[in-house]
């Protein structure tokens, strides 16, 4: 019998291709049932692993991460909220001292080498924070910042910047969104100019989240002219490089531990050796981290949107009105409920594109439907919940009305609820032909 | 150094879940409920741990009782650095009613099975609070016994103990083998890396059951119920001390 020998996957195929060719043949499906190599029983368990998702030693990590967290990061971040800015070197180097910051990136450089499953356990942990800025800033450094660094990167610039950043040591921050270019990242203006041995780089960039505290950016410039998706790179940029400066920290409505600003770059003189990978590649690494980025984005909003949801519950069973409990009304229970089923239904599709990633497949639809479906959710559950919550609920002095103001950046930041639309319309086929451009 | 050490860990209710008493009374709501390692085991595991990093312990061993759900305890203290496990099965039905001295015989008879020279564990749970498992332990073996630890060093063949007493501090010395009990100041415990918890896996957990060490789970006692403490009443505020011993006296407190 096909024991655990084999990966699920390879158990679910030859089960398959054993059902399609008993069809064939049309023999009695429970005598073959009885024949075939998998059996009820293992389909069981296998189904109920699946289910699961987490094994035990995701489960650990999270429960590790889970008190890193409540002992060094969430005591303190309604004082870093106040304050407007968290301490990223701090909590980067107690998260990376754990190996939390480098849990897919390659051994050799300090990561762990671990499928994309342990990220995911990782970033839904992250969520536990009683806030949107921290986990943001850690999704930057180990999923938007570094991923393209550590697949395709010269040994130089992954000793000089992917290794200190796994280790906690260097703050990065990702250089793509500009002034005049959020969505529609071809369109990005700054320039890197090839000049003997180094890159001259002029230009700007946007909404730059840990742009105060980052010793590096990842930086997206065009090196050249020619096809937009063709003629960008990716550089890493020394956050003290003479010509770099940085606006006053953008006043945000949510998110307000992260420092964000705009940046610009005059004459910044910077290695050729500090390419990532090759020119004008630079568009594609970036499409390529995007999956990983998107799966990031939605999963850090499960942990909040359940907190709100329990929190509503049990403020709801203690706050009465006309002498019985809030929780007793049927709008109120009810609609919890509904928000908890739609919470399951994101979860259930965020394992799912997991699983067929770590097996593989692109899921560039699936990772695009959780972005926009976490970001859509993340919005009804902190409106509903607040709701129920009343005149405590509009104070700054609940979590659910700070996950009000920070979830509602899922639907704008790391790509649109429209483009997300967009990209699942183009894999539909029903995305309108753009005129051609001459 | 040869010596083993023999590490109890308990799996309890998660100290920031709010517990709600059963319907029917008899016990508190555990379906669905976040569990944990009991915060006290963590420093005892954490101590054993950092006694085999300075050489003074060879192996540590970590064991739980409980259902299926104890390995996850398990499995935390190996990813702290328990080089192995031991699940002493229980199903959760008698879980509910095993008792500390059930427990302290268990862990007896691995300490001898094993051959460990000292056994730590939590001071006490945090579900049940008894704080009666390292004293009855130590009665059962015939060790001495250094409860309410906040230090442990060791010297020779003996340990010098600093115990939290009501007092102050008490420093005492036991001779090995020995039992311990570990306190809230004893040491910070560490959180287990992710390098640590993949290795981790590949750790051994030897499961048995109460039985294979002759040890009969019978329970000696029967809970008759279980209800909420008292919903706290107003307090009143007096102007002076004199109003105070007077109004002390009115509700016959003083």
């Amino acid at each position: 019998m096909l024991s655990v020998a084999l990966k699920p996957n390879t158990r679910r195929r030859m089960a398959a291709i054993i059902l399609s060719t008993s069809r064939l043949f049309s023999a009695s499906w429970s005598s073959l049932s009885r024949r075939t190599l998998v059996t009820t029983a293992s389909r069981c368990t296998e189904a109920q692993a699946r289910a699961q998702f987490y094994t035990d030693e995701h489960k650990e990590l999270q429960r590790s991460l889970k008190k890193l967290i409540d002992s060094e990061i969430n005591p303190y971040v309604d004082q870093w909220e106040k304050e407007g800015q968290f301490p990223a070197h701090q909590v980067f180097k107690k998260l990376g001292q754990a190996g939390f910051l480098g849990v897919t990136k390659p051994e050799e450089y300090g990561g762990l080498g671990l499928d994309h499953s342990y990220s995911v356990a990782m970033s839904e942990t992250l969520g536990t924070i009683n806030c949107g800025a921290v986990p943001m800033a850690v999704a930057v450094q180990t999923d938007m910042a570094t991923p393209a660094l550590a697949r395709f990167g010269s040994h130089y610039v992954k000793e000089q910047f992917l290794a200190p950043s796994i280790s906690g040591d260097k703050v990065s921050c990702l250089g793509v969104s500009e002034p005049s270019a959020g969505s529609d990242v071809a369109n990005i203006k700054t320039t890197a100019k090839r000049q003997g041995d180094d890159y001259i780089i002029n230009g700007q960039k946007m909404w730059i989240t840990n742009a105060y505290q980052a010793d590096w950016m990842c930086l997206l410039a065009n090196t050249s002219q020619g096809q937009a998706h063709r003629n960008k790179s990716l550089i890493c940029v020394p956050m003290d490089s003479p010509g770099i400066h940085l606006t006053k920290k953008i006043d945000k409505m949510g998110m307000l531990s992260s420092d964000t600003a705009q940046i610009f770059l005059e004459d910044v003189r910077v290695p050729v050796e500090n390419l990532i990978g090759e020119e004008g590649m630079g568009f594609t690494y970036q499409m390529l981290q995007f999956q990983e980025e998107r799966l990031a984005g939605a999963v850090m909003t499960l942990s909040p949107m359940q907190t709100c949801i329990q929190s509503t519950i049990e403020y709801t069973r203690e706050r009465k009105a006309f002498g019985q409990p809030l929780l007793n009304n049927q709008c109120i229970h009810f609609r919890l409920a509904e928000l908890e089923t739609e919470v399951e239904c994101l979860r259930a599709l965020i394992y799912r594109a997991t699983d067929l990633y770590v097996a593989g497949d692109d899921v560039t639809k699936l990772a695009s439907m959780c972005k926009l479906k976490a970001g859509r959710l993340g919005r009804e559950v902190t409106d509903s919940c607040l709701q129920f919550w009343g005149g405590m609920g509009f104070t700054n002095e609940v979590l659910v009305s700070r996950f009000y103001r920070d979830l509602r950046l899922v639907s704008i930041g790391g790509g649109t609820d429209e483009v997300m639309l967009a990209i699942i319309c183009k894999l539909m086929g029903t995305l309108p032909q753009l005129p051609m451009k001459k | 150094m040869s010596l083993k050490v023999l590490v109890g860990c308990k799996r309890v209710i998660d100290y920031a879940v709010k517990i709600r008493v059963r319907p029917d009374k008899l016990g508190v709501v555990t379906d669905g409920i976040k569990h944990s390692m009991n915060p006290f085991d963590e420093i005892a595991i954490e101590e054993a741990v950092r006694l085999k990093e300075k050489n003074i312990v060879k192996e540590v061993i970590a064991v739980s009782c409980g259902p299926t759900q104890a390995q996850e305890t398990i499995r935390t203290a190996l990813a702290m650095g328990a080089d192995r496990g031991i699940h002493v099965e229980v199903p959760a039905k008698e879980m509910e009613k095993l008792e500390p001295l059930h427990v302290s015989k268990i862990l007896a008879k691995l300490a001898e099975k094993e051959q460990a020279e000292l056994v730590i564990v939590g001071k006490q749970a945090i579900d049940d609070d008894t704080n009666a498992t390292a004293q009855m332990t130590a009665g059962i073996l015939n060790w001495p016994q250094a409860t309410f630890a906040s230090k442990i060093e060791k010297k020779d063949d003996f340990l010098e103990v600093i115990r939290e007493i009501d007092g102050g501090l008490e420093t005492i010395k036991v001779k090995l083998p020995a039992v311990v009990s570990a306190d809230l100041r004893l040491n910070e415990p560490r959180y287990a890396t992710l390098p640590n918890i993949m290795k981790a896996k590949k750790k051994k957990i030897e499961k048995m059951k109460p039985a294979d060490l002759g040890v009969d789970t019978t329970p000696h006692f029967e809970v008759i119920e279980v209800t909420d403490p008292p919903a706290r009443e107003a307090g009143i505020k007096v102007e002076d001390v004199d109003t105070l011993l007077l109004k002390l006296k009115e509700v016959g407190r003083i």
